[in-house]
């Protein structure tokens, strides 16, 4: 099996240590992961701006970089719904037929990384080791537009070490939305701080989802508030190891 | 009166503004979750919920295909049970029709039942410039209109107020239209009902004319349907001699059966009741029994645009139940009035744009951005409108709208972006800038993130609208791609790489 890292734009930029995580993840499974470099971003942030025109570019660019694997693994639920959901409609604005039949090709192969884990290899227990209180965010398009439901949480629940902490209005949006954070911040704050409020309740130390946009908008909260909570990607919890930590 | 939202700001301004409002903050997060759980309990109870909502949605969408055949059947059936019909292409031409209809009658006050499509259409204000008073006898549209307040909740239109500031409003306002508040009077909600109950008796056994619209028509039978809790729908309906319903053409239903649906899915998702208290269904005039002259005016007014639009035409689906309303989390904390209309929260910034068009009107232009795109509303839809999908395709026709004007800041942030994806090479260099910006950044801030990461505190704008409130890490020293080359050469530098 042909595996590709669909790494995102936001973690290739900004956290970089997720896509670590995956790769040191996947080895540790047998799985040799490939990252093909000439990919960028799914386009999400165009698209769900409304800058269809703008998207087709990027889309066209991702079908290039990704063809021929079997599978494309990505550490974010809303990339991964973006691809999947959105890319047949960016092909749609294109009018380009070749472009329609290379983003059927490529939509149904890519799994967000716990249905990969769980679906694709099989596995809830990756033989992780993380001894902290944690509580879990599940976020929303990886809830909602992938169906995802339980998976992360079963996979944290196999680790070694860890104290899980349910997350008090878990399926509630963060307030995150993309450019709604900046287009509607004052709102997507007030939705923040109910969520921030909420992880403090839990008394974990530690806040983890499966998607770092979402985590970069909490955790920004969570820092600004000096709550002194962290944020991790669900990838570097599974990631950690008793040696390593 | 002011039941219009003209000249309100777009919506970012308008959240900003509710969202200081603390005794409204805490008013709508009692509220919503209050229905939000009443609502999630009696749909659990339901095995073949899905097969319900989907059979709904697929009703709906075959009657919109057959829309035009199904509203003549409907003129006929009506027209045969003794009903008068009139077509209005507009907000104008309805509330001219019965306006007309009321002159004729020599009335100067009606009763009205709660109605969405006659508060769309600001009929109430169009009668006052008549001289003809328009008096609200559902509870909450009541105590909207003697607030002299805006609704803002399809279901709960005083979702808003507190109890409160209910007693006040009726202390203060109900002599001025009626039978005055009860000396005394408290707050515990049985006295307010019952204030309430005094005020409207009086209303209702003087009206000769009765205003309402319709949850269903059916085109089979020519029966219109109005579900309500409260019985002041029944009054109206069954004690004036004369009735007159707005109906928008997208409430006709084929077939007396396709009820059977319906009333299932509507209390449910709407008040979280199993049924809902009072159903009334009437079909045109019965001799001896109920208003003896019975008007039906069929609403367009936008819809037949909606229709046309292939991915907007599944709003007209809606059956106004509000639960997309009560489980929004964007609703929950700016409220109604942050949207500018009678239809408000997730449903409202769809069908406003929809109905009214984009690129024209700058608050209609900002509702399909104000939704975090969480899907909440689809999840809970009784009708399976999904809101995500036609929130995204409104922006791009915004955007669309526009594109022919001077850029603004974010087509051009886009457009550069979007450039920069085109192409890996692009976006490697522009990762080694924002490497050294991070760099630089590290030199002049000290700011850690939990955990350890350096971090960024406040930015000018643009960025201020994200920084103001929320920190961001600072961009670190090397990109996942960079780190990838150098790890991929190290391994090509080795035999065996060791790898699992």
């Amino acid at each position: 099996m042909r595996v590709a890292l669909m790494v995102t734009c936001i973690n290739d930029a900004m956290f970089p240590d997720t896509g670590k995580a995956v790769v040191a993840l996947l080895r540790r499974l047998g799985v040799d992961v490939d990252f093909p470099e000439a990919q960028t971003c799914c386009a999400q942030p165009m698209v769900n701006t409304g800058y269809l025109d703008e998207a087709v570019p990027v889309v066209r660019n991702f079908v290039k970089a990704f063809d021929g694997y079997d599978a494309i693994v990505t550490p974010s639920g809303s990339c991964a719904g973006s691809v999947r959901h959105q890319h047949s409609i960016v092909a749609a604005r294109s009018k380009d037929p070749a472009l329609a039949e290379a983003v059927a090709a490529t939509s149904p192969k890519t799994y967000e990384l716990s249905e990969f884990l769980v679906d694709v290899l099989g596995v809830e227990d990756v033989g992780a080791y993380f001894p902290h209180r944690v509580t879990y965010h599940p976020t929303c398009h990886s809830l909602r537009m992938l169906g995802v439901g339980d998976r992360p949480w079963r996979l944290l629940q196999a680790v070694r070490g860890i104290k899980l902490e349910r997350l008090p209005a878990a399926e509630e949006c963060c307030g995150f939305g993309g450019t709604f954070a900046v287009k509607n911040p004052d709102t997507s704050v007030a939705m923040g701080s109910d969520k921030a409020r909420h992880v403090r309740e839990t008394g974990a130390e530690i806040l983890v989802a499966g998607d770092n946009s979402c985590l970069m908008h909490i955790g920004g909260l969570l820092s600004r508030q000096r709550t002194g909570v962290r944020t991790m990607h669900l990838a570097e919890i599974l990631a950690s190891v008793e040696e390593a930590s | 009166m002011t039941a219009t939202f003209v000249g309100m700001p777009a919506f970012p301004e308008a959240a900003a503004r509710a969202l200081g409002d603390t005794q409204l903050r805490q008013n709508l997060a009692h509220a919503t979750a209050t229905i939000r759980a009443k609502r999630a309990n009696v749909v659990a109870e339901v095995d073949a919920w899905e097969e319900l909502r989907l059979a709904g949605a697929a009703i709906k969408d075959n009657m919109l295909r057959r829309l035009d055949e199904n509203l003549v059947q409907l003129e006929e059936s009506l027209t045969a049970q003794g009903a008068v019909v009139h077509w209005a292409r507009d907000a104008a031409e309805a509330c001219r029709i019965v306006a007309e209809i009321a002159k004729s009658h020599h009335v100067d006050e009606v009763v009205k039942v709660k109605s969405m499509a006659t508060q769309e259409i600001s009929l109430n204000e169009a009668l006052a410039e008549e001289g003809i008073a328009a008096w609200e006898t559902d509870l909450a549209e009541l105590i909207v209109q003697l607030g002299d307040d805006l609704p803002s909740h399809i279901l709960v239109p005083a979702i808003h107020r507190n109890r409160a500031e209910i007693r006040e409003i009726f202390r203060e306002r109900m002599g001025s239209v009626g039978r005055p508040a009860p000396e005394g009077l408290s707050d515990v909600p049985a006295e307010l009902a019952a204030a309430a109950r005094l005020h409207l008796r009086e209303k209702f056994l003087k009206a000769k004319m009765a205003i309402s619209g319709a949850n269903f028509a059916i085109a089979e039978t020519g029966t219109l349907v109005v579900v309500e809790s409260e019985g002041n729908g029944r009054m109206c309906l069954t004690l004036p001699e004369v009735l007159v319903s707005v109906v928008g053409i997208e409430k006709v239903l084929p077939t007396w059966g396709d009820l059977d649906v319906f009333l299932q899915l509507l209390p449910r998702s709407s008040t979280g009741e199993r049924m809902n208290p009072y159903t009334s269904m009437w079909s045109g005039v019965t001799p001896g029994d109920g208003p003896q002259e019975v008007h039906v005016v069929l609403l367009d007014n936008g819809r037949t645009n909606v229709l046309a639009d292939e991915v907007g035409r599944q709003a007209l689906r809606c059956i106004r139940c509000s639960a997309c309303l009560n489980v929004c989390p964007v609703y929950e904390r700016t409220g109604g009035h942050a949207y500018g209309s009678v239809y408000p929260g997730p449903i409202g910034a769809i069908l406003n744009p929809l109905l009214r068009g984009v690129g024209v009107d700058k608050q209609i232009d900002s509702l399909p951005y104000a939704s975090s795109l969480c899907g909440a509303c689809y999840e809970v839809c009784p009708v399976r409108i999904n809101i995500p999908e036609v929130l995204v395709d409104l922006r791009a026709q915004v955007v669309d709208a526009h594109r022919s004007q001077a850029p603004k800041a974010e087509a051009v942030a886009m457009k550069s972006t979007a450039w920069i994806f085109s192409d890996s090479r692009r976006l490697r260099l522009a990762e080694r800038g924002s490497s050294i910006a991070g760099a630089v950044l590290g030199k002049v801030s000290r700011r850690k993130l939990p955990g350890g990461r350096g971090a960024i505190g406040r930015l000018p704008w643009p960025g201020s609208s994200w920084s103001d409130a929320r920190d961001i890490p600072r961009p670190p020293a090397e990109s996942f791609r960079a780190w990838w080359r150098r790890d991929q050469s190290k391994h090509e530098g080795r035999a065996d790489d060791g790898r699992a």
